[in-house]
């Protein structure tokens, strides 16, 4: 048991659980899930479809993060890896010709993998700080997807394009595919081979890991060019999902959502060790705090509050100094209730 | 190798320049309606009017901006100086003032925020240059200081979505809203005028939510809803068409008809919005006009023909059935 406690994984474990469980007191048919037109059908699936794309953009947080960088641009990325697939379909005017797509998705991944490797050129070769430099595409990415779209919103209709974001196989949705494939090959590639190891050497301390003979440049380099390219293909589920093309809408804000999920998967901003699991966990609680707002019906107006405050206690909850400090008040609470003392009210 | 690099930048930006040239002049054939010559005689003379637009954030801003543009054509008298803000109100407030030491005759502003223009509108008031406003309005000490407004009545669309639905609603109906972004103008007046547009008719509001005027909000929130209650919910209030094309998906995957098992009422009429109407999948659609060039170009010639005009004037806003979509999709223009 103590064991369990202590694993890095428990207490994100135990606030995903939480949520599920404040959910399904409100509302018993939350973890109901039924067959609808051969499918399953329920809060948790929608849960698992509509966290696709942040768990790309999150796994490739996570990578970034460990090398002590950030990636702000992924939002951006999408918005334009989105356009540029988007805006040859609709070009093409051969929505379901398989060719079209195959070069719209190819392009828009090149979209996002070129943005990429131009945040890493900039952090990793010209040194510049990883926060100012992909500030420039977070800005500039919009602008680029509004220059592809020209100022609109592109829509399409092409079944197979569909497919990719809202497409079912064997019961399950095909965007939870892609996320469990992506969870694979990176955890394959960081965890199978030195590079993982590697990287968090790098994040670790980039001067040491250096003169131990890491390659620190093309590491970290890497580490962008992934963020980048997972960003690329988040951004063709985004527009899979609505059919279109959104580039002032879409991914807007998904870089905080996903240093949330990393941080609460227990990975630190501060560079090095890193947990693939630890993310992978952070995504999906983020995903049903945001199903909790609409179950639990917390007014719009207030939404940000509720959400603040979830994540401070969640936050809080995973900081093995409050749980200590906790403790400790708690035990000095409950000798003292047993003789009150009289207190007097300060005003501020 | 640093000179190369500068000349390859310099010619990117070069060809970026080109392409938006042609795109810009390429679109700007469609032709508007010229409207009355309103300034009496003399209309020879060109008119420069500087134009501060908000910026580019959706597909209402880029047709409203395109109306302007038309309708402040050289062919209709006028010489525009256009300005795009990204939504920043600094960029929006230096952009008057540069209109004001080019000493333009008239400065047409959609603002961004409604406050903090009264210095920038004192400096125009005594550069005798008039102010004309489009779309939002604002809040000065001095109501002089611009000449007029121009647009959209949110209250009056909520007001006519919020009948439509009274209308239909003759038993019992339980209701769904997904809101506009929080705290914006067009989701407060619309949720007030369609609570007054609606008053007494026997409809039940189960849940109200933002979807942040997107569609990809509005599908979450719409999927959320359709856990939550199922098949209870039998109308849908969506604020924008965006939101309720996302929820369109939602609808159908939780194996229920949109336009039938939940009929769906929305405001904006945008081209994809009256597509879906016209495929019977939503009920009912508002307009929210951003054609409003022809309107302001009209004001712009009168209020420097020195023509008195009416402070405050509405586009005119129409609505759609089913049936008038389906007649009036070919000739949208937006």
């Amino acid at each position: 048991m103590n064991a369990v406690m202590k694993h890095r994984l428990f207490w994100p474990v135990v606030v995903l659980l939480a949520l599920i469980l404040v959910n399904t007191l409100s509302r018993p048919s939350f973890v109901s899930i039924t067959v609808q037109d051969g499918r399953l059908y329920g809060s948790l699936i929608d849960i698992l479809r509509n966290s696709a794309p942040l768990m790309l953009v999150a796994l490739g947080m996570t990578l970034v993060i460990a090398t002590r960088g950030i990636d702000l641009s992924v939002g951006a990325v999408m918005a334009v890896s989105g356009a540029v697939a988007l805006q040859i379909i609709q070009d093409s005017g051969d929505a379901a010709n398989p060719s079209v797509l195959a070069v719209a998705i190819g392009a828009g991944l090149l979209a996002g993998l070129a943005c990429g490797l131009w945040n890493g050129f900039l952090i990793a070769v010209l040194g510049i700080q990883p926060i100012i430099a992909t500030l420039v595409l977070m800005l500039a990415g919009r602008g680029i997807a509004l220059l592809i779209t020209r100022g609109f919103i592109t829509t399409i209709n092409s079944d197979p394009y569909k497919f990719m974001a809202q497409g079912y196989v064997v019961g399950l949705p095909f965007a939870f595919y892609v996320s469990l494939a992506a969870i694979a090959i990176v955890a394959v590639i960081e965890r199978r081979t030195a590079l993982g190891v590697l990287t968090e050497a790098v994040g670790i301390n980039p001067e040491a890991s250096r003169l131990a003979g890491v390659r620190a440049r093309g590491i970290i380099w890497g580490a962008y060019a992934a963020s980048g390219l997972l960003a690329g293909f988040a951004g063709l589920l985004y527009s899979s999902n609505i059919m279109a093309a959104d580039a002032n809408a879409a991914g807007l804000y998904i870089e905080l959502d996903a240093i949330l999920a990393v941080v609460l998967g227990g990975t630190s901003l501060a560079g090095g060790t890193f947990s693939l699991a630890g993310t992978v966990v952070g995504v999906f609680t983020i995903q049903t705090l945001k199903s909790t707002i609409t179950f639990l019906g917390v007014p719009p107006a207030v939404t940000p509050v509720f959400m603040a405050a979830v994540v401070v206690l969640v936050v809080l909850i995973q900081s093995s100094r409050f749980r200590r400090w906790v403790g400790r008040l708690g035990g000095r609470l409950s000798v003292r209730s047993a003789q009150p003392v009289e207190r007097t009210e300060v005003a501020s | 190798m640093r000179k190369r690099l500068l000349a390859g930048l310099a010619l990117a930006g070069a060809i970026a320049l080109a392409t938006t040239g042609c795109s810009g002049s390429a679109s700007g054939s469609t032709g508007s309606t010229g409207s009355s010559t309103a300034g009496g005689g003399a209309a020879h003379k060109v008119i420069t009017v500087g134009f501060a637009q908000t910026g580019s954030e959706s597909g209402w801003r880029a047709a409203n901006t395109q109306s302007m543009k038309d309708a402040f054509s050289e062919a209709n008298g006028f010489k525009l100086i256009f300005n795009a803000a990204d939504n920043k109100q600094e960029a929006q407030i230096a952009a008057v003032r540069s209109f004001i030491n080019q000493g333009v005759d008239a400065i047409v502003i959609a603002p961004i925020t409604v406050d903090g223009w009264d210095d920038v509108l004192k400096e125009a008031k005594a550069a005798k240059i008039p102010v004309i406003l489009e779309d939002r309005t604002i809040n000065v000490s001095d109501p002089s200081l611009y000449a007029a407004w121009v647009g959209d009545d949110f209250k009056k669309e909520g007001e006519t979505a919020g009948a439509w639905a009274k209308q239909n609603a003759t038993s019992p109906t339980n209701m769904v809203v997904l809101e506009g972004t929080t705290g914006s103008a067009p989701a407060l007046d619309r949720a007030t005028g369609f609570t007054a547009g609606s008053a007494g008719a026997p409809i039940t509001t189960l849940a109200s939510q933002t979807g942040n005027f997107t569609r990809a909000d509005g599908k979450t929130v719409m999927e959320g809803f359709l856990q939550k209650y199922g098949n209870k919910i039998q109308m849908l209030f969506a604020q924008n068409d965006d939101m309720g094309l996302g929820a369109l998906d939602a609808i159908t995957a939780a194996g229920l008809t949109p336009g039938k098992d939940i009929k769906i009422v929305t405001i904006d009429a945008t081209h994809d919005g009256l597509q879906a109407l016209a495929d019977g999948k939503f009920n009912y659609v508002v307009e929210c006009n951003p054609l409003l060039g022809p309107q302001v170009s009209d004001l712009v010639k009168k209020v420097v023909a020195g023509q008195s005009v009416p402070k405050s004037q509405t586009a005119t806003d129409l609505s759609f059935t089913q049936d008038q979509a389906k007649t009036a999709l070919p000739s949208r223009k937006y």
